[in-house]
């Protein structure tokens, strides 16, 4: 699935859509997942083609940061930056994981998980 | 404005939606995207990190002059489980010189599965090394591949020199159920972890 194998068109263009940012406003997690908000339902459109494209994509339906990087073909790095960008904007709900759970909310998670994969 | 909601992932109940990862590691060609690809309900998708050589400012270019970029892909796919709880499987990139990548990779995963080739049983070594350093709970999960070699499974585990509480099965990365299985031994594995570190801790369980 790569878009492109010329590492000019894997660079140049995904950070000209940043405006040549690279970091992000936050840490995203790989596996974090976001939806659109009823704002950007409505605004995203004003906010960028690759914005709404996002914003199409995770409207009704949770995409995790990978999801949003696989299906745009922009590299993880580029996804996250626009990502925190419509984060901050309020155009995406972000649901992240917790990572400094204590151990009766991992437990907790992990028996789910289980019974989850058991339904399989 | 569609208010019923017909997908249910807008209307979990706490308004929260939780979202866990399982790392599937091991050799080049030894199955791992066809071991996503049997239980995740999506095609496996890639997302690329593109990063310099060096390995420094990931995923920025511009601050190494003359250097040279590389493009580092992972496989991935998705189990939804409820409505508000999304499981996803990560294959590791296939170079293991990409370590930092794998430090993002294992970050806040519940576990992860070695996949081994009895055929290349050393390109296992470096993703346990690795698993065994950050303490992520593992298990191994043996390819049966219709040409490889059948080895006893303890010769395995002896040649892969791994404790003897690692579980250590055989699977077929391309059966559902056997996927499955392999996936539900590293949930349960990881769950004896935790309780013999809460053991060890004295907290009771």
């Amino acid at each position: 699935m790569r878009s492109n194998n010329d590492p000019r068109g894997a660079l140049v263009r995904p950070y000209a859509v940043t405006r040549g940012r690279t970091e992000p406003r936050q840490d995203i997690a790989i596996e974090a997942v976001l939806l659109t908000s009823p704002r950007g339902q409505q605004e995203a459109a004003f906010f960028g083609r690759d914005k709404q494209i996002i914003a199409n994509l995770c409207d009704g339906r949770a995409q995790s940061l990978a999801e949003i990087s696989a299906h745009t073909q922009l590299p993880l790095g580029v996804a996250r930056v626009l990502v925190g960008d419509m984060v901050a904007d309020g155009l995406l709900a972000l649901h992240e994981p917790l990572f400094e759970q204590n151990d009766d909310d991992r437990m907790e998670l992990l028996e789910r998980v289980l019974s989850g994969l058991r339904r399989l | 404005m569609d208010f019923a909601g017909s997908d249910a992932t807008r209307l979990s109940p706490a308004g929260r939606i939780t979202s866990a990862k399982i790392v599937i590691a091991g050799g080049f060609g030894v199955g791992k995207t066809t071991m996503v690809g049997a239980v995740s309900e999506i095609t496996p998708l890639t997302t690329e990190a593109v990063l310099t050589a060096a390995g420094v400012g990931i995923d920025d270019p511009s601050k190494v002059p003359g250097k040279q970029t590389t493009t580092v892909a992972m496989d991935f796919g998705r189990i939804t489980m409820a409505d508000d709880l999304i499981l996803y499987l990560f294959g590791t990139p296939g170079q293991t010189r990409f370590w930092f990548m794998w430090d993002e990779l294992i970050r806040g995963a519940l576990g992860a599965a070695v996949l081994v080739d009895t055929r290349r049983i050393t390109d296992s070594f470096a993703p346990i090394d690795f698993f065994e350093n950050r303490r992520l709970p593992y298990v191994v999960g043996v390819n049966c591949f219709d040409s490889a070699p059948r080895y006893a499974i303890e010769e395995v585990r002896e040649a892969l020199a791994i404790a003897p509480e690692v579980p250590l099965i055989l699977c077929d990365a391309r059966q559902r159920e056997s996927v499955k299985e392999v996936l539900i031994t590293v949930v349960q594995h990881a769950m004896a972890t935790l309780r013999a570190e809460r053991a060890r801790a004295g907290v009771r369980v």
